[in-house]
């Protein structure tokens, strides 16, 4: 059975608290389809697990395959080094069909970042290496396609429904924290 | 797939010669094992060009494409279908390494390979990495719908570079 590789730390991106006894890490691509259905079921697990769970997002853009998947990712990036991330990750997934840099940068104006130093981070690449580092990560966790969700450290191999996500949460491993 | 073959193939065990191979990658041009003398390989067999999970499958491949070749592997798909699919497959999912027909006798690689659903009459989604003299050095199948990843071969690929620079330091 495939195993995050690196554990969360510090550099991860989390939404709950840190020390909740359910862990969801999510390896996702801003420009694929199946992410952009599996955001709303972790919606609704969140919302049916309240402070019990904490979310994580690592970057796994398929860049070959999705052309916009790594500036995007950077733009959520960039975004989080403004103290953003969250708010970037959900208007990504939510206007998934115009990732392109002119909408990237009006989500910026419109969660009222420094949108001068964001043109500039996504111009300099300067989290591209952060999100390769992410993506052979989950290379080594035996990520395998995107979404790929690890509970508590171990994948995840039903589908991303809400309802197979909390079964999975609740039920065997993801209580043993 | 009514007719799914009840239990996977075993691979061939890792120190044993690979069987070779010659099979057309384009129209024009065909790839043997001979040829890839002195590189590790990497072989991918999938049941099918533009299938759900092989094109995932791929499609990773494809973006770790260059952390394989930084161990100086060549890459292969390996499918039944006909040079003339793998090209408008591979152009459609710009895949960057070449895919292998296995066409005609059809599957005799994959057979040669213990990749081989005779129920389905295609390869299994089985994984093999070669040394560079044509020895399997890790080998592994799954179960046709479940995309094992990249993991496996890295894995496989780094234990061979790191053999390679201990045996250069002790020469």
């Amino acid at each position: 059975m495939s195993r995050l590789h690196r554990p969360t730390g510090q550099e991860d991106h989390f939404q709950g608290s840190r020390d909740a006894p359910l862990l969801l890490v999510e390896f996702g691509d801003y420009q694929c389809p199946y992410c952009g259905r599996a955001y709303g079921e972790v919606k609704r697990l969140q919302e049916a697990l309240g402070d019990r769970m904490a979310l994580v997002f690592r970057n796994f853009p398929l860049t070959q395959a999705h052309p916009l998947a790594l500036q995007a990712a950077e733009a959520a990036e960039a975004a989080g080094a403004q103290g953003r991330f969250w708010e970037m990750h959900d208007l990504l997934f939510e206007n998934q069909d115009a990732l392109e840099l002119p909408v990237l940068l009006s989500h910026a104006e419109g969660l009222e970042l420094d949108v001068d130093r964001f043109r500039k981070d996504l111009a300099s690449h300067r989290y591209e290496e952060r999100i390769r580092r992410d993506f052979m990560d989950g290379v080594r966790s035996g990520v395998n396609g995107t979404p790929t969700f690890f509970i508590n450290g171990h994948r995840h191999d039903g589908d991303f429904s809400t309802a197979s996500l909390l079964a999975a949460m609740t039920g065997g491993l993801g209580a043993s924290r | 797939m009514a007719t799914a073959t009840p239990s996977l193939s075993l691979p061939l065990p890792s120190g044993t010669r690979a069987p070779s191979f010659q099979l057309a990658a384009t129209p024009e041009q065909s790839v043997s094992l001979a040829s890839c003398a002195g590189s590790p390989v990497v072989l991918v067999f999938y049941p099918a060009d533009f299938s759900p999970v092989c094109s995932d499958e791929l499609a990773l491949f494809n973006e770790v494409l260059p952390e394989l070749q930084r161990h100086g592997a060549r890459v292969f798909g390996v499918s039944v279908d006909s040079v003339w699919c793998h090209l408008a497959f591979a152009r459609e999912r710009k895949l960057r390494f070449p895919l292998l027909a296995d066409f005609h006798p059809k599957g005799e690689m994959s057979q040669r390979y213990h990749a081989w659903r005779e129920g389905e009459g295609v390869s299994e989604r089985a994984l093999y990495v070669l040394d560079g003299g044509g020895v399997i050095a890790w080998s592994d199948v799954s179960r046709p719908e479940v995309n094992p990843g990249v993991d496996g071969v890295l894995e496989a690929l780094e234990k061979l570079s790191a053999g390679a620079s201990s045996r250069e330091a002790r020469s």
